[in-house]
């Protein structure tokens, strides 16, 4: 690629995305189809600004996926990790045998050889991590039931690449026999680029195994101090370049083993989720995530090939129209086996219901084997391109259509009386924080109307009679239903700090005349809360750990009332050094890493706690200078 | 109640917001604490947060026959969760008013410490009135709620004093704490002085 060219392709792409994705969103359709869109329109097919190359382009683009799977890692806690593992392993394992076998038999009945219907019914089984997550992402359904369990599946789907991979020239049909590459990737290095080639399988999986203790020992022990070194260099490219090198680092090294690179660093980002430098990855990795998703989604768009397409439109219409059906079938049921509820099990089938990315390379691979014909695989790969451009439109089914009837309804019907259209308060949120909020107000009379994005909560607080609305609370016409014209205050009460800031936002710009109140988890996010001009905030643990310290006190023969009293000094002092410092730290120059961030406000805070003001508060209790004044007198 | 043996229990409501600073009152407090058919009641102890529970308090109050307010006098007055106690504790129908009969009969007195010497506390004085005076609130109290007002104990002067004084001064807190507990107490005579402790073996019958 030229200069010249480059340049070329970085205008086409960037102009395309701008433009389309902003469109997109606008109309309700969300960023992904908004790229899709764009690729084909600047794809071959469309005003054919890049041709052939969109292949190319997409396996460079696939890193997106790569980093989004750090990122994910990054916020995955490994006790989280630990109790997502039955969803993982049950309904995974369950998706892909379950879908495997009925695949592949509806092949076979369609007259396709028993190995390549095989073959066929494992790549398709597969769903698209990327589409999934990011969709998911951006309309706040993470942490949802049905969110939670996606990602479960996904994350099995990602492992099951592997041994697919290994097991796929297997099936080869004619006498290909073997090949010793077996156990290539998804990110295929070039042939006899693998370290492992012709290693015995005993030490091929030494290898493996040691390559994830050497990832998770270097992320528990190694990266942090690395990262602190490079952060004291206070360059910020430095850091950023460092993050990359890490990821890329991981993808290379799997590669080159034979493990999905996805997965390595995925399995780094859960390492480092407890990491002081969490924060500072994911904002550092985190536009180039977007940048490569995006381009990565662009030419999804610009590879689907509609000379196939036109060329016998019924049959892919079929393909396509069967493949979507009968994994949403299966998708179902498996909710059901595992007991979710209608509108949870509904967005999880609609979610995966598509095809793979995956599916591009191990077709291309199948084909390789000798495991399928050219023209099968291209037939495939076309409809499972279109099954994944139709996901995002499937998943705006869900919400517009099929959400409203099987089960929580956004707005509250049968409760929108008029005196709960006039509830003063709302409550963003109504976790184990949000409901003590609810229930204090309500206990005091006070109207409550709330904004929860777990549906099955939302089922529940409906039937304990609150006016509950469902959905991204963020978003305006939610809060507009909600009632936020009328309300007098909202509190923010949801644990997704992004989210509230987000709200934040919109409240400021649509509902000015709201008062906010809300909650902060640490003083980093209060700072910020304070940034974006919210004046009631409230660290969480502030209050509880003040109470640990007044037993304490007590515990060691204080009067109740002095350590009552010391507590509510050291939290007027604490509170008001929030505030000076939110306004400090704007001043710091260059770039100071959270953690040290911490210790130095925390050195603020104990060295004004050393001048003792405490004793000028309860001055009046003091008779010492009445007994010094009397005994003169005497 | 357990005080069956003995003729009256007694229920000290004790206020002081720093008795980590206190001289006092904190020995006056050590020498009633262990008295058997007496409950001391700390009420900046109990209710940090001003967040009294009625209910109890209310019942304390119906277990007893003698209820003393233990305080060292500041500003000529209650310290402010005795005060509180007061406003929310004795309740209307319950403490006085129609049916208001729970405390009727008992004895009330208030035990005091005061910075200032006696001889203050009198019309030409610096205080300009005697403690009784300052006591009227509380008398009154009393007696709307069918209480008898006793004399209060009170040590004045506590600036100036020094460790033996006020061990002698706690000394006779519990003696007279014990002799009405153990109705050895003359009350009429008593009603004749300032304060309670103004000639204990005048008072006490033996
Ligand atoms: C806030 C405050 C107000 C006081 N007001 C008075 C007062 O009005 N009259 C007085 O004689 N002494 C007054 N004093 C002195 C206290 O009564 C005296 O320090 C206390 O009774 C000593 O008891 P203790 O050692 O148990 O604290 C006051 C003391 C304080 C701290």
């Amino acid at each position: 690629m030229t200069g010249e060219n480059f340049f070329f392709h970085a205008l086409v792409f960037l102009a395309a995305a701008v433009i389309s994705v902003p469109i997109a969103k606008r109309l309700g359709l969300g960023s992904i189809l908004g790229y899709l869109i764009a690729g084909v329109i600047i794809g071959p097919f469309g005003i054919k600004l890049i041709g052939d190359e969109g292949q190319d382009i997409m396996h460079f683009a696939e890193f997106g996926v790569i980093m989004m799977l750090f990122l994910v890692g990054l916020e995955l806690q490994p006790s989280l990790l630990w109790r997502l593992r039955g969803p993982i392993l049950g309904m995974g394992g369950l998706q892909v045998c379950a879908s495997t076998a009925i695949i592949s038999l509806i092949a076979v009945a369609f007259g396709v050889p028993f190995q390549s219907a095989v073959a066929v019914g494992m790549i398709l089984s597969l769903s698209s991590t990327a589409i999934v997550l990011q969709t998911m992402k951006e309309k706040g359904l993470m942490g949802t039931d049905g969110g939670q369990r996606s990602f479960s599946v996904l994350l099995f789907q990602d492992i099951a690449v592997i041994p697919m991979l290994a097991f796929l020239p297997v099936l080869a049909i004619g006498a290909g026999g073997l090949d010793p590459a077996i156990s290539s990737t998804d990110h295929a290095p070039e042939k006899g680029a693998l370290w492992v080639e012709g290693l015995p399988d005993w030490l091929h999986a030494i290898v493996i195994f040691g390559a994830i203790a050497a990832i998770i020992i270097a992320g528990r022990f190694i990266i942090g101090h690395i990262f602190s070194f490079i952060a004291k260099t206070r360059l910020r490219e430095v850091f950023t370049a460092a993050a990359l090198l890490l990821i890329i680092g991981i993808a290379m090294l799997m590669s080159k083993i034979g493990l999905s690179p996805a997965l390595g660093t995925f399995l780094a980002g859960v390492v480092l989720a407890n990491s002081d430098y969490r924060h500072e990855l994911e904002s550092d990795i985190e536009p180039f995530k977007g940048l490569l998703l995006g381009l990565f989604f662009i030419s999804v768009g610009a590879s689907i090939n509609f000379n196939l397409i036109s060329e016998m439109p019924d049959i892919i219409a079929m393909i396509i129209f069967g493949l979507i059906f009968i994994k949403f079938i299966i998708l179902l049921g498996v909710g059901r086996v595992f007991k979710m509820s209608t509108d949870q099990n509904m967005l999880f089938a609609f979610a995966l219901a598509q095809g793979s990315e995956f599916a591009f390379v191990l077709f291309t691979f199948a084909v390789r084997n000798q495991v399928l014909p050219v023209d099968t695989a291209n037939l495939l790969i076309a409809a499972v391109a279109l099954s994944m451009v139709l996901t995002p439109l499937l998943m705006l089914i869900n919400e517009k259509l099929i959400q409203p009837s099987v089960g929580v309804k956004e707005r509250d019907a049968g409760e929108a009386d008029a005196i709960d259209e006039k509830n003063p308060v709302i409550i963003s949120g109504f976790g184990s924080f949000g409901s003590i909020i609810g229930r204090l107000l309500r206990a005091n009379g006070v109207g409550v109307t709330v904004l929860e994005i777990d549906s099955d909560k939302v089922d529940l607080l409906r039937k304990l009679g609150l006016k509950v609305f469902y959905g991204d609370a963020s978003r305006y016409d939610l809060l507009h239903s909600a009632g936020a014209d009328k309300a007098k205050l909202i509190i923010l009460a949801m644990d997704d700090h992004e989210k509230m800031l987000g709200m934040v936002h919109t409240i400021k710009k649509h509902f000015p005349h709201l008062s906010i109140l809300a909650r902060a988890s640490d003083r980093t996010e209060a700072y910020e809360l304070l940034d974006a001009g919210v004046n009631n905030v409230y660290r969480e643990t502030l209050d509880t750990s003040l109470r640990v310290g007044i037993d304490a006190l007590r515990a060691l023969g204080f009067r109740a009332y002095q350590a009552h009293r010391a507590s509510k000094t050291f939290r007027y002092h604490d509170e008001k050094s929030v505030f000076e410092l939110s306004h400090l730290r704007h001043d710091k120059k260059g770039y100071i890493t959270n953690a040290r961030q911490k210790i130095e406000d925390l050195e603020q805070l104990l060295l004004s706690e050393l001048k003792g003001e405490e004793e000028h508060l309860d001055a009046g209790w003091d008779t010492t200078s009445m007994r010094e004044e009397a005994s003169k007198v005497k | 109640m357990e005080s069956n043996k003995y003729e009256n229990h007694i229920l000290i409501i004790f206020a002081h917001p720093a008795l980590q600073k206190s001289r006092v009152n904190k020995v006056l407090l050590g020498a009633v604490r262990d008295i058997e058919s007496v409950t001391v009641h700390d009420i900046y102890e109990f209710y940090p947060d001003f967040h009294i529970n009625v209910a109890k308090e209310q019942k304390l109050l119906k277990d007893s026959d003698i209820i003393i307010f233990q305080y060292p006098l500041f500003w000529y007055n209650v310290p402010a969760l005795l005060k509180e106690w007061q406003d929310l504790v004795l309740t209307h129908k319950w403490a006085y008013g129609k049916g208001g009969i729970a405390l009727r009969g008992k004895k009330l007195f208030c035990a005091i410490t005061t910075g200032a010497r006696e001889s203050l506390y009198s019309k030409d004085g610096f205080n300009r009135f005697t403690i009784q005076e300052f006591l009227h609130p509380v008398s009154q109290l009393a007696r709307v709620c069918g209480m008898h007002f006793l004399p209060p104990f009170v040590v004045h002067g506590t600036h100036s004093l020094t460790e033996p004084e006020i061990i002698s001064h706690s000394e006779d807190y519990r003696k007279l704490v014990i002799a009405l507990r153990d109705n050895k107490f003359d009350l009429e005579a008593a009603r004749k002085f300032k304060r309670l402790n103004e000639h204990m073996d005048k008072v006490i019958i033996r």
